[in-house]
């Protein structure tokens, strides 16, 4: 079976979000950038059913080259080659025309994703690209089995979980508890630098959407402590003065 | 012209979010002076459950009663909400953020060759062009997105606007579409869902608890606090990792993101990707032991001490107010 994982190339979690150029402008100044923490739940669950099933497992991007680097970490992680489409990822719609155009040349029966990137977490890349490829695409996924051609999957709803089933080929946009976030070991490491890796330019598509200009939220004013003997002064507050009970 | 809503429900009601989702189309269409408000839900449900989309805004309901639709299988229901908005020659499609919404949204946008905007946090500015507000990098900022499509989708977050209770009642219409089996190729086998229980993404007041409540044994300090306050149930991730609590419990940048008019959190210390889930609160509380955790700096009220002894207190003073 030919499994993909397509990842984002985001800010750490833990990342000062500011923006630069009169607010148009994300600033990566002293941002590190990870593999999307959903994607990178989807690649732990790629990498062992590669090994459960005998299968190859090529990882994707569509990003720039500073991209490349997590690419990387993903080889180290565990999968067998990496493509890079070479272009700014400017809108959900243009990346999912890009992942689909991949995953119809090559023929993936498994296309994994996180549930969506932290970045503009969008949550829509998996059904788009299901949808112009004509496969079903199940998302938020916390559970993912392969039968032969039989997925079994459970999928997150509020309040609950559903147990759904479906044929490959399928796309699945992934959250936990699918598998544990897996850290590349030395070997693993080594081996990336040496597994194909292939840039390719995007096919033309434009998007249809474009970010005018980017805000932070109001500062919030400081907390007002409420002594513990007192919590019936922290309920006065909550009633007259924030009036949310 | 009609903006249509995806109406979503749950054993047979309709959600809350749907609600809030009817809510922001009927406030946009009077912003923009005009456009009927038109619901469309899928599969078996009540006539008189379907009337009250009126009081948040609808119109009109047109009701696809299909059987196969009664649950929430993606692709069918992105075919015929398609079908839906092509026969009534809507351009504006809206739906509130959900599980089920989300998956949806995005197919459709194909589907309709229309653009998709989520977590759409204000009404759209049509001033000079189309321009709409969402909340990205997980709550932290806000980006003003313009949209150049004929065919819009937003995707609506909890709380855009207030919840309209006024309207009057909905007619109900029935559709019958030709919805191909191939539609239905994906089965959902069962469901696991707590009854009865506030769902947290929808509530208006969360008790969330943490690492700090030691272990699941104690939860019933929370439910109780819960319980008198109305609330939701949630929890940090440790502690659903360990299996203390459900993992659709999980708030925070890898789980549920909610805002909640309050939010209270006990025993949380209140890590980045914590507040990740819980920065669009109105209001937030934080019970915590140590002084010196990072959540009192995200918080509007806090109370520094220990949650064994500040929740059963803080469940009576509730009590009392009532
Ligand atoms: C990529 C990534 C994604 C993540 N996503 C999430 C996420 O979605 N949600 C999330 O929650 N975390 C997430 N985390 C984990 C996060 O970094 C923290 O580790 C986690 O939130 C800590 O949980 P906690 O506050 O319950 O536990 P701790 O950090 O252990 O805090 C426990 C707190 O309880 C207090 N306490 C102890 N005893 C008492 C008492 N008796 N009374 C009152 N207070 C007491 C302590 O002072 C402390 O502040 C993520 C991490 C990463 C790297």
């Amino acid at each position: 079976m030919k499994i993909l994982v397509c990842i984002t190339h985001v800010p750490d979690t833990t990342s000062k979000i500011q923006f630069t150029e009169n607010n148009t402008q994300f600033d990566k100044n002293g941002v590190q950038f990870i593999i999307g923490p959903y994607d990178d739940y989807a690649l732990a669950r790629a990498v062992e059913l590669k090994e459960q099933l005998g299968a190859s497992l090529t990882v994707m991007n569509v990003g720039e080259s500073d991209s490349d680097p997590t690419l990387r970490k993903a080889l180290a992680i565990g999968a067998d080659d990496a493509i890079r489409v070479n272009a700014f990822p400017k809108d959900s719609l243009f990346v999912a025309n890009q992942i689909a155009h991949i995953a119809k040349s090559n023929g993936y029966e498994l296309i994994l994703m996180g549930r969506e990137s932290i970045d503009f977490n969008g949550g829509m890349v998996h059904g788009m690209v299901g949808e112009l490829l004509g496969m079903p695409s199940i998302s938020p996924v916390m559970k993912l089995e392969v039968e032969g051609d039989t997925v079994k999957m459970s999928r997150e709803i509020e309040g609950g979980k559903e147990y759904v089933e479906a044929k490959l080929p399928l796309i699945a946009g992934c959250q936990e508890p699918i598998a544990e976030w897996k850290i590349p070991n030395m070997r693993g490491i080594m081996s990336a630098r040496t597994k194909p890796f292939s840039v390719v330019e995007p096919v033309v598509e434009e998007g249809n959407s474009r970010v005018i200009s980017y805000e932070l939220p109001p500062a919030k004013a400081g907390v007002k402590l409420v002594d513990k003997d007192n919590v019936e002064e922290l309920v006065r507050l909550l009633k007259n003065e924030a009036k949310v009970l | 012209m009609s903006i249509l809503v995806y109406i979503e429900q749950s054993e047979g009601a309709i959600k809350k979010s749907s609600l809030e989702a009817l809510s922001f189309a009927k406030a946009f269409s009077e912003k923009i002076g005009g456009g009927e408000v038109v619901a469309v839900a899928l599969g078996d449900i009540a006539d008189d459950e379907l009337t009250k989309t009126g009081t948040a805004g609808a119109s009109k309901v047109l009701h696809v009663k299909d059987s196969r639709l009664t649950s929430g299988i993606i692709q069918a229901h992105a075919e015929a909400v398609a079908q839906v908005f092509n026969k009534i020659g809507a351009k504006t499609l809206v739906l509130a953020k959900s599980s089920l919404g989300d998956a949806v949204a995005a197919r459709l946008s194909i589907k309709l060759n229309a653009g998709l905007v989520s977590n759409v946090v204000e009404l759209p500015d049509t001033s000079s062009g189309f321009k709409v507000k969402r909340s990205i990098y997980t709550g932290k900022a806000f980006a003003q997105t313009e949209m150049t499509s004929e065919n819009k989708i937003l995707a609506v977050k909890k709380n855009a606007v207030p919840l309209k209770t006024d309207g009057a009642t909905a007619a109900v219409e029935t559709l019958e579409l030709n919805l191909d089996d191939h539609n239905f190729s994906t089965k959902i086998i069962s469901t696991d869902k707590a009854t009865g229980e506030i769902l947290l993404p929808e509530a208006d007041i969360v008790v969330s608890g943490g690492r700090g409540m030691k272990g699941p044994e104690n939860w019933n300090l929370i439910e109780d606090l819960a319980k008198e306050l109305g609330a939701a149930t949630g929890c940090s991730k440790p502690v659903s990792d360990i299996g203390w609590r459900p993992h659709h419990e999980h708030v925070g940048q890898t789980g549920v993101k909610v805002a909640p008019s309050l939010y209270l959190a006990v025993g949380i210390s209140g890590a980045i990707q914590h507040l990740a889930g819980v920065n669009s609160s109105k209001c937030i509380v934080v019970i915590n032991k140590d002084p010196e955790a990072p959540f009192f700096k995200a918080a509007d009220y806090g109370i520094v001490g220990d949650a064994f002894e500040v929740l059963p207190k803080l469940t009576s003073a509730i009590k009392a107010i009532k």
